[in-house]
């Protein structure tokens, strides 16, 4: 039988919902799960690690240098306790693509980026080519299985469990030649792009960084998170990290309603996960009517202000 | 100071890739091969710290067959001094080539190493993480920004809650993101003046290095499609449809 141990991510007061998303891809794997978090002052964090279903621990392992998500700090620790393990998976943020192959190779294998499928303890479906083509891989069933678990495809695991949380010792010293210095962040009070539940997202057809205010304004009306396309990040409408796309976020929303974006291949790339796509365009020969499950021709300007009265 | 580059032979970011009919991979016949984007970014960002002064030689490196050439002069023609083909008809994985690096590494002890934050293939973002454990040396990945002080470099990183900064002690790995920088267009004489640039070949069997590996691609098959959608006339009606569909 598996064990399986997940690299938590965190930022010391909440676990990221990326961390139940791999609960339910070891789910799928089958066997014991164990949960590692790393950081200092995590105590709620593992209780919070420790309710997740079905979780059968959670190994604590606070340092001071392990307070930031240093891969070269954290690494070692994963490293030290992935031996009684037959998978070590973390999700596939950038969290997890930075973290993850620098265990990989201290353990001595290759990884498998972006699981987004399980068919079997050492067989798994992953994209490839911006998800143009799906390839099955096959790992040794000797050597540990390292991999990132594409977030998007999978559903987050439910809370209501109570595995047992062992505190342990930091088993290595911080890596001197490596210094965090800070996060600078955008976002303020909306909901995280990834985790949010519904993502209101304006493109170029916006014209302005104030007229983008209008998808600002549904979005917090619907409790929504802010995404835009690269023509609008390009265009300085909004921030870099609101980029939706192959080269931006890939997300996976129940709601994923997009405004005046016209639906280039690496924008639909970074969406076509969500469970809902509505599509608001002037174009009724706009791409993104080729993906999306409601439409809508017409113009943004007169469609958000009716949305708004009509959601009262 | 040194610096090395990983290049990567690609299909072009333009090209539609079809999968085979027989799942045994993606259409390659034919199709236009380019350096992977984020391997060109990560040129032209040695190519500037050079020409600012603060590095003497840069390297660019790939792994593969003979056509990696085209690549690797492709690099010589952008601006690099020299190239490296690391010879093999093998399809290495990310660990084998983080390997066959760190055997040039060691051969060239660069000061920086900066490689794309993934190859725009097989998407695995492993290689340039894989080549800093290895190496035991600090690793920037997704650099947005990258600014040398001497003996270290502050490099900003694009993470998914915003931008996160690190300093790391040279020598490092950094890989680069797209927003760093926007790489230059080749000229006709650069082509010209490349072909007298150095290219030296070693082999995977001369570095030692095993392209074995644990995890193998066994079929490759198209992505699901998404079922056709339906179009109403007005807010109202989309409103409506959220509703019943339990999304509003």
């Amino acid at each position: 039988m598996s064990r399986i141990l997940i690299i938590a991510e965190h930022d010391s007061q909440t676990l990221n919902l990326a961390t139940a998303k791999c609960v339910s891809c070891a789910q799928a794997i089958g066997g014991d799960i164990d949960i590692a978090v790393f950081g200092s002052a995590i105590g709620e964090v593992a209780a919070e690690a420790a309710k997740l279903e079905p979780v059968t621990g959670v190994i604590a392992v606070e340092a001071e240098h392990l307070a930031n998500p240093l891969a070269v700090n954290w690494a070692p620790e994963a490293v030290a306790i992935a031996s009684g393990y037959t998978h070590v998976l973390g999700p596939s943020t950038t969290l997890g693509r930075d973290l993850m192959p620098r265990i990989a190779a201290l353990v001595g294998v290759n990884q498998v980026s972006d699981i987004m499928e399980v068919s079997g303890p050492h067989s798994f479906k992953r994209p490839i080519y911006a998800g143009n083509a799906i390839t099955d891989v096959e790992c040794a069933p000797d050597r540990t299985v390292v991999a990132t678990v594409r977030t998007a495809s999978w559903k987050a695991a439910g809370s209501g469990g109570a595995a047992a949380v062992e505190q342990r010792a930091a088993s290595s010293s911080p890596a001197e030649h490596t210094r965090y210095v800070g996060l600078e962040t955008e976002g303020g009070e909306r909901p995280d792009l990834q985790s949010a539940v519904r993502v209101i997202s304006g493109g170029r057809a916006l014209g302005s960084e104030e007229k983008f205010g209008l998808i600002y304004g549904l979005a917090d009306r619907l409790g929504a998170g802010v995404g835009a396309s690269r023509a609008a990040v390009d265009a300085g409408y909004c921030p870099n990290d609101m980029q939706v796309g192959q080269t931006g976020k890939i997300i996976s929303p129940d709601l994923y309603m997009a405004f005046g974006i016209s639906g280039a291949i690496q924008h639909i790339t970074g969406i076509k996960d969500a469970g809902t796509i509505v599509a608001v365009n002037k174009d009724s020969e706009a791409p993104i009517f080729e993906v999306s499950d409601i439409g809508l021709v017409g113009d943004l300007f007169q469609v958000i202000p009716e949305l708004e009265s009509l959601l009262g | 100071m040194k610096i090395l580059i990983g290049i990567k032979r690609v299909v072009d970011y333009n090209v539609r890739v079809r999968v085979l009919p027989d799942g045994s991979g993606v259409d390659l016949d034919g199709v236009k091969m380019s350096v992977n984007p984020f391997d060109e970014i990560a040129l032209e960002e040695a190519l500037r710290i050079r020409d600012a002064g603060k590095a003497e030689e840069v390297v660019v490196v790939s792994i593969g067959g003979d056509p990696v050439q085209q690549q690797l002069r492709t690099g010589l023609a952008m601006g690099a001094d020299r190239a490296i083909q690391v010879k093999t008809d093998a399809e290495l994985q990310p660990l084998g080539a983080a390997q066959a690096f760190l055997k040039i590494v060691e051969r060239e002890e660069p000061g920086l190493v900066i490689l794309g934050k993934q190859a725009i293939d097989d998407d695995n973002s492993q290689t340039g993480q894989m080549l800093a454990a290895l190496w035991g040396r600090p690793q920037a990945t997704f650099a947005s920004k990258l600014v040398l002080n001497g003996t270290s470099a502050r490099v900003t990183r694009e993470v998914d809650s915003g931008l996160e900064i690190v300093d790391v002690d040279l020598p490092a790995v950094i890989t680069v993101d797209l927003r760093l920088n926007e790489p230059r267009f080749v000229k006709l004489p650069d082509i010209m003046k490349a072909k007298r640039k150095p290219l030296d070949v070693v082999t995977l069997e001369e570095l030692g290095v095993d392209a074995g590996s644990n995890v193998s691609v066994t079929h490759c098959a198209p992505p699901p499609q998404r079922a056709k959608g339906i179009m109403v006339d007005d807010a109202a009606q989309l409103v409506q449809e959220l509703k019943n569909r339990g999304l509003l």
